[in-house]
């Protein structure tokens, strides 16, 4: 029901504006009346995050990862549409891994982008605001925060992301991580994404290697604490 | 292939796999007094195998696991895969996974148990338990660099083509499946060909009939540690599709790197090698279930009915 409401929404253009800013939907109107989404650009230039990551590793994450989930959400959305317009039960229950895979791929890197921002633009900067309390009143401080998620991300086997999220209903701050590219919602309705930190190999590989907790202790100066603050404020009660 | 020091258990008894082998299956295949199933027990027999690979501290009870190399230079498979590539996944990534299991292992139950039997215990029915993920990467990376040889690729002869047309329709066509295993498995794991020997298992209900259809080549593809030795299958070739077997030489590319690993790189002497000893394992195992029934049916007739069946519930139904 949910993937329907969605193609259905997109079919209607609407809310182009505010979910463009979250999802890059796509412009071009699809000739069979939904929408594509497409690769958002990133806010920053390929190099500008050294030396905490690479800008070779920036540009093919971007360009070829983030390029490939959205290439095949988009296929499987058409097929989507192709087997509800036929009434084909099983084929839309089939395509629900590649949608989750590719669509939640297409959701991390969107929101990862944003939470990450060179040092000249204050990244690693520390929220100082409503967030700053949150963490200290949740986490102790901000350093038992880095330590829980670095230590966190570090544990997760095989693929996945590490999140600190606000629980909506209990109106508190949680660390989160989900396998694969299982976008934040999986792990609860109520949680909202303000940080994700990428922990696939391919975030840290090229530059890293296999020390994915050196990846992690540097990632820390580019993050984009402001934007994880407008985030928090915005839908903290 | 065999790993040497494999050797001497390994003689006539059936492995899952010859040339991975880091220690030899005897007990749990063999019939252990009150298993449920040979390579279901999860009663972990003691001090029976513990030796193979194990670093020997002579009497000492503290077994620790080896990193074992590859059985070429590290440089051997170069251009298609690198040295340097090899240096971070066997030197690191896979040396990672033995350290951790020895420091989760030391002084536990596990200590004593075989590669094999910890993966089986500690996969715990799908609720992972601590040591399972580095167990099952070291046994799944022992298997995967002997998998691979300088100057592999081609195609397979013999019996295991003969198996693989039978079971796929043709060669191409085998590639095809598990080239897409491969290219589809969402995240970090592995692609498998493995042969399928097991008889419907459920609980503890065991298929009475169990027929040729059940022994097969299968295509699969496991996420992050899992391998097919959970589902009781013997495996017989892998493709790591973990990002760090692939990203130094072909980053984002995964489909490159496995049709490279097809092309050039698969060592189908290994494989043939592996079904032998995976359908000789089969047949043992058969006969030793036949063996056991009849022995059931013999003491079921000397009336000692009551105590035999305090650890062979499973038999409870078909005996009687």
């Amino acid at each position: 029901m949910a993937l329907r409401a969605l193609v259905a929404r997109k079919s209607l253009g609407l809310g182009f504006q505010s979910e463009a800013k979250i999802l890059a939907v796509g412009s071009a109107a699809h000739s069979r009346g939904f929408q594509t989404f497409s690769l958002p650009d990133l806010p920053y230039d390929y190099g500008a995050l050294e030396p905490a990551i690479s800008g070779e590793i920036m540009q093919l994450h971007h360009q070829k990862h983030h390029q490939t989930y959205v290439t095949n959400y988009n296929k499987a959305l058409e097929q989507l549409h192709d087997a509800i317009a036929k009434g084909d039960a099983a084929a839309v229950v089939k395509l629900q891994s590649a949608i989750k895979f590719n669509g939640g791929g297409h959701v991390n890197h969107s929101i990862f982008w944003k939470n990450l921002t060179p040092v000249s633009h204050g990244g690693g900067e520390p929220p100082h605001g409503s967030l700053g309390w949150a963490i200290d009143t949740n986490f102790g401080s901000m350093e038992a925060l880095v330590q829980k998620i670095n230590a966190e991300g570090a544990a997760l086997q095989g693929s996945g992301w590490v999140w600190l999220a606000l629980d909506k209903e209990l109106k508190k701050l949680v660390v989160e991580t989900t396998a694969n590219q299982d976008p934040l919602v999986t792990k609860g309705p109520t949680l909202v994404p303000l940080l994700g930190i990428d922990v696939w190999e391919h975030a840290y590989y090229l530059q890293y290697k296999n020390v994915r907790p050196e990846y992690l202790k540097n990632i820390w100066k580019v993050i984009n604490w402001k934007y994880a603050s407008e985030v928090y404020e915005k839908e903290s009660p | 292939m065999v790993a040497p020091v494999a050797v001497a258990v390994a003689a006539t008894t059936a492995l899952a796999t010859p040339s991975s082998l880091t220690c030899a299956l005897v007990p749990s295949w063999q019939g252990l007094r009150g298993s449920l199933g040979p390579a279901r027990s999860l009663q972990w027999p003691k001090k029976q195998q513990r030796q193979c690979r194990r670093k020997a501290g002579g009497t000492s009870v503290t077994a620790q696991f080896e990193l074992k190399p590859p059985p070429y230079p590290l440089d051997a498979l170069e251009p298609h895969m690198s040295k340097e590539t090899l240096e971070y996944h066997w030197g690191k990534h896979h040396r990672g996974y033995v350290d951790n299991l020895n420091k989760l292992t030391a002084g536990t139950e596990l200590d004593e148990l075989s590669l094999e039997d910890i993966i089986l215990a500690t996969y715990n029915k799908g609720d992972l338990l601590p040591p399972f993920n580095h167990a099952a990467q070291i046994w799944n990376h022992d298997f995967f660099w002997e998998s691979m040889k300088p100057g592999g690729g081609g195609k397979p002869s013999g019996e295991l083509l003969e198996l693989i047309n039978r079971d796929f329709g043709s060669f191409e066509r085998f590639v095809e499946e598990l080239r897409s295993a491969a290219a589809t498995q969402f995240g970090s794991g592995w692609a498998w060909l493995a042969y399928k020997a097991n008889r419907l298992d459920v609980g503890n209900a065991v298929n009475p009939k169990p027929s040729d259809e059940d022994k097969r080549l299968v295509v699969v593809k496991s996420p992050n540690a899992v391998n097919p030795l959970i589902w009781d299958y013997s495996p017989l070739l892998t493709i790591d599709v973990w990002e760090h077997a692939y990203y130094l030489d072909f980053q984002n590319r995964r489909a490159d790197y496995i049709s490279i690993f097809l092309e050039k790189l698969v060592s189908w002497e290994a494989v043939s090698s592996r079904l032998e000893i995976a359908k000789a394992r089969a047949a043992e195992r058969e006969e030793e279930e036949e063996r056991k029934k009849r022995e059931e049916e013999e003491k079921t007739s000397d009336g000692e009915v009551e105590e035999i069946y305090v650890d062979k519930k499973s038999d409870d139904s078909e005996t009687e």
